[in-house]
């Protein structure tokens, strides 16, 4: 058995990462964090946990050395004391977006200041198992991926790899999501009485993990815009390019079948009957599933290309685990085995 | 017997006793087909009924 700890288990990919390792048959949860509510079972603040462990939160200082570390820390905090972090531990799976940018220049224009550690960025492969996968593999540390940049990624991943994309023009992407990206602390906007019922454009452009996609797809013209709705798990890109050169669907379903054949999380949902025609993120709530299909408008060369995740699963947690499967020589689909619910 | 969606390319196996005339689902993209020949196998895109899938 691996023993395993998580840094910050209190927040919700914390969470996350504490309901996927208890139930994982290769692992063994050592210790979780939280400064805040050290004493406290970690039942008190994942619910769906009481009876599954008796685990309580310790303080940092308490974490003994183990086999994998799992970062679950807000904006910064990893970066400052990742070699405290390091000595803990040989392999490292961070899901923060600290060492998730390759070029310091991008982390300095999309996150606004000097990264903390730029030392350490090199060390880091980036965790998308679709696109790294052998990398990972042999990693010692890990990045977590950013949801919003994994839904946009898995979408135009098999645009960009069969280099259908007009790439004189501009790419599109909107990205509906639920409220838990906005996390564990609440704010005033997060006032149930607020929230409930909105539609929140909260951040029309410039939004970080733009970073990430321009990194991992290569396609410098992407924008990003972010859509909170009425929804708690989950995050649908749409993302709109339009061809190079007249094509046809079935050119897509080559391109797409080209990426993600035989991918164990990703399948190309794009049916022409039924409820469930293309991807819905309700579906994969609590699954590491990212659901990606396609439509074409064959008169303006206009692509579609949407990828559904739950933003806590494929988009966080449920990817940094497929990483340790990964890391550690484990079946990659390991722990990840649950295939949702319907009706939800 | 194997052959091959028209609408998305999917392999699609034919069971031996299938005969023309029969209504087959592509497995990958949903669609209806119609097999139109059985030696070889061929499929054609079925007649589409009556569409009710909406907002
Ligand atoms: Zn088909």
């Amino acid at each position: 058995m691996l023993r395993v700890s998580i840094i910050g288990g209190s927040g919700y990919v914390g969470g996350e990462l504490l309901r996927l390792l208890l139930a994982h048959p290769g692992v063994e949860v050592a210790h979780v964090t939280s400064e805040r509510l050290a004493g406290k079972p970690v039942a008190s603040t994942h619910p769906n946990l009481r009876g599954h462990t008796s685990l309580q939160y310790v303080p940092a200082s308490k974490v003994a050395p183990c086999d994998v570390l799992f970062l679950a820390l807000p904006h910064g905090s990893a970066a400052k004391r990742i070699e405290e972090f390091a000595a803990l531990a040989p392999k490292i799976v961070d899901c923060s977006a600290d060492f998730r940018l390759r070029d310091t220049a991008a982390y300095e224009r999309w996150y606004g200041e000097e990264h903390p550690n730029p030392a350490w960025l090199g060390r880091f492969v980036y965790g998308l198992p679709e696109i790294y996968r052998e990398q990972i593999r042999a990693a010692s540390y890990v990045s977590g991926v950013g949801c919003n940049a994994t839904a946009t990624n898995l979408a135009l991943l098999p645009l960009a790899r069969a280099g259908l994309i007009d790439t004189d023009r501009d790419v599109i992407v909107e990205v509906k999501v639920g409220s838990s990206e906005g996390g564990a602390q609440s704010s005033d906007a997060s006032h149930h009485p607020e929230r409930s019922g909105a539609v929140r454009s909260f951040a029309t452009t410039g939004h970080r993990h733009t970073a990430e996609v321009i990194q991992e797809t290569g396609v410098e013209r992407v924008h990003l815009s972010i859509t909170g709705i009425e929804m708690v798990r989950g995050a649908v890109a749409t993302a709109h390019a339009f061809a190079k050169s007249a094509i046809t669907e079935k050119d897509l379903w080559r391109a797409y079948r080209a990426a993600y054949t035989p991918e164990p999380f990703v399948r190309i949902v794009r049916e022409k009957q039924g409820i469930y025609r293309l991807p819905e993120p309700k579906i994969l709530a609590g699954t590491n599933y990212a659901d990606v299909g396609f439509a074409l408008d064959e008169a303006t060369g206009r692509i579609v290309s949407i990828c559904a995740i739950d933003n806590l699963g494929k988009g966080a947690a449920g990817s940094a685990v497929q990483c340790m499967n990964l890391m550690c020589g484990l079946e990659e689909t390991a722990g990840l085995e649950f295939w949702g619910l319907h009706p939800v | 017997m194997e052959t091959t969606c028209p609408e998305c390319e999917a392999t699609i196996s034919l069971n031996a006793d299938t005969v023309e005339g029969e209504i087959v689902t592509c497995p990958d993209c949903g669609v209806e087909l119609e097999v139109v020949s059985v030696n070889p196998p061929e499929l054609a895109l079925a007649p589409e009924v009556g569409e009710d899938w909406g907002e």
